[in-house]
């Protein structure tokens, strides 16, 4: 069976908006990290963010969308108007049924969640909007950019946390076997509101630092957690390249495993989860040029995940450009997907921002301070979601 | 009294101008789907019209108000019935 193609791209990070500003920022090593400034942080053990700057809702979306889109949502509108223009389609010359949207959804819309519960104790059930009902709903970005965009082929989301941004890729695929046209698919999160920085505090995962080059270190010696951030990427995926138009490579492979629970003396399954993707591409471990790592930044996650690196890979060059945004949650590995195809099309493998020097036990080939050329065939990314979610995609330059 | 001035008000503020229509021209007999509002949005409005008003509307009389004279009709009539 043919790999489907990407050929659009939208996106929205911490470093840019749009692909190209994005991608510039992230060879350049930049870091999106900042003070959280959409709430105040005050009495919170976790103070810094990688938050999309200059996003507008109202310069892009009409006014009737605004009060019913939690902010995310309003984020991955945007990304799938600018993902369907980069790939040249105009969704209304698509015959009817033949494009549909997936997406990856950690939290749904938690500020819109949070503003109505406060609502709900503050005045009274009264006061609740009723777009709450969907507006804070997972799969509430698949319905929103179905509407929007007008695709009535196939829909769903996947909730499995940051494996949700390549789980979705996987889902697009079996959707376009099935006889889809085109999907989109990835996925866009934020959860920067007090409701949600408490429920991501309980991960006990998040850094405590307030020095945006020292808080989210993925492999350092000094790693101490991780850093969220927002935004993400959606994908233009289709079977085949329309004449006139681009791929940005192929999606090879795919595979996801799940860990056995904690304290069960079981080991994790992360390694399967990459060779079952590599088998998925029918691709040799040797034949990838690049790994886009997962990157948890806590210290014992970072050693599983380089020694599942380790032993698959041997030697290969690895990246972190996340530590330069922050976790995205769903939109984190969707991201990674971008880098890793903007790689494969440059011939250049970004650097891990502030990144210096590795824990004892990762031996990796971490590409840190400046980018890397090399010519790129194929690329892997890694991503894990939290809960025991891990997932494995492999791309492939067309 | 509501008036459309004020039905027109509360329904920019709860779900957003119309895309499709100006709700400042002629509107009181115009559909709130013509005018770009489903169900939920009039719910939405209809929310803000009973805290602003201080009266009970049920969903149902709601989602059967077709039109902005409808709407204010319902409205004002509870408003006239309660005194």
């Amino acid at each position: 069976m043919s790999a489907p193609h990407v050929t659009g791209i939208g996106l929205l990070a911490p470093t840019g908006m749009g692909v190209e500003q994005y991608w510039s920022a992230t060879l350049a090593g930049a870091c999106g990290i900042g003070k959280v400034t959409r709430f105040d942080t005050a009495g919170y053990p976790a103070v810094l963010a990688g938050e999309v700057d200059g996003f507008e809702a109202r310069e892009h979306l009409s006014s009737r969308m605004l009060p019913q889109t939690d902010h995310m949502t309003r984020m991955a509108l945007v990304a799938s108007d600018w993902a369907l223009a980069d790939a040249g389609v105009k969704p209304d010359e698509l015959p009817d049924f033949a494009a549909g949207v997936v997406t990856a959804s950690s939290a749904g819309g938690f500020e819109f969640g949070h503003r109505e519960l406060e609502a709900l104790w503050s005045k009274g059930s009264d006061h609740v909007s009723a777009y709450q009902s969907f507006a804070w709903f997972y799969a509430v970005n698949t319905g929103q950019i179905s509407i929007r965009q007008g695709l009535r082929g196939p829909g769903g989301v996947v909730v499995t946390e940051q494996s949700g941004g390549l789980d979705v890729l996987a889902m697009a695929r079996r959707r376009l076997r099935d006889g889809a046209e085109l999907m989109l698919a990835g996925g866009v999160d934020s959860g920067l509101c007090p409701w949600g920085w408490v429920a991501q505090i309980a991960s006990d995962r998040l850094s405590y630092r307030d020095d945006p080059a020292r808080a989210y270190l993925p492999f350092d010696t000094d790693a101490t957690g991780f850093v969220p951030g927002e935004g993400g990427a959606i994908l233009v995926v289709e079977n085949d390249v329309r004449p006139g138009a681009r791929s940005y490579g192929t999606i090879a492979g795919h595979a996801s495993t799940f860990d056995p629970p904690a304290g069960s003396g079981r080991p994790g399954t992360l390694r399967r989860a990459i060779e079952n993707a590599l088998a998925d591409a029918g691709a040799d471990a040797a034949e990838v040029d690049v790994v886009f790592a997962d990157a948890a930044g806590v210290p014992e996650l970072d050693r599983a995940e380089a020694v599942a690196i380790t032993e698959v890979f041997g030697p290969v060059p690895v990246t972190a450009p996340k530590a330069g945004v922050g976790r995205l949650y769903s939109g984190g590995a969707s991201l990674d997907v971008v880098a890793a195809l903007l790689a494969i099309r440059d011939e250049v493998v970004p650097p891990t921002p502030n990144v210096a020097r590795l824990a004892p036990g990762i031996d990796l080939d971490l590409v840190v301070g400046r980018p890397r050329h090399k010519k790129i065939r194929t690329a892997l990314v890694v991503a894990r979601g939290y809960g025991g979610y891990n997932s494995a995609v492999v791309l492939r330059a067309s | 009294m509501m008036t459309l001035a004020e039905l027109v008000a509360i329904i920019r503020e709860c779900a957003g101008d119309s895309d499709v229509a100006d709700l400042d021209g002629d509107v009181l007999d115009v559909s709130f789907e013509d005018l770009g509002y489903d169900s939920l949005a009039m719910l939405e409005a209809a929310g803000q019209t009973q805290r602003r008003y201080a009266v009970t509307l049920v969903d149902d009389a709601v989602v059967e108000a077709r039109t902005p004279r409808e709407f204010l009709t319902l409205v004002n009539g509870e408003l006239t019935r309660v005194g």
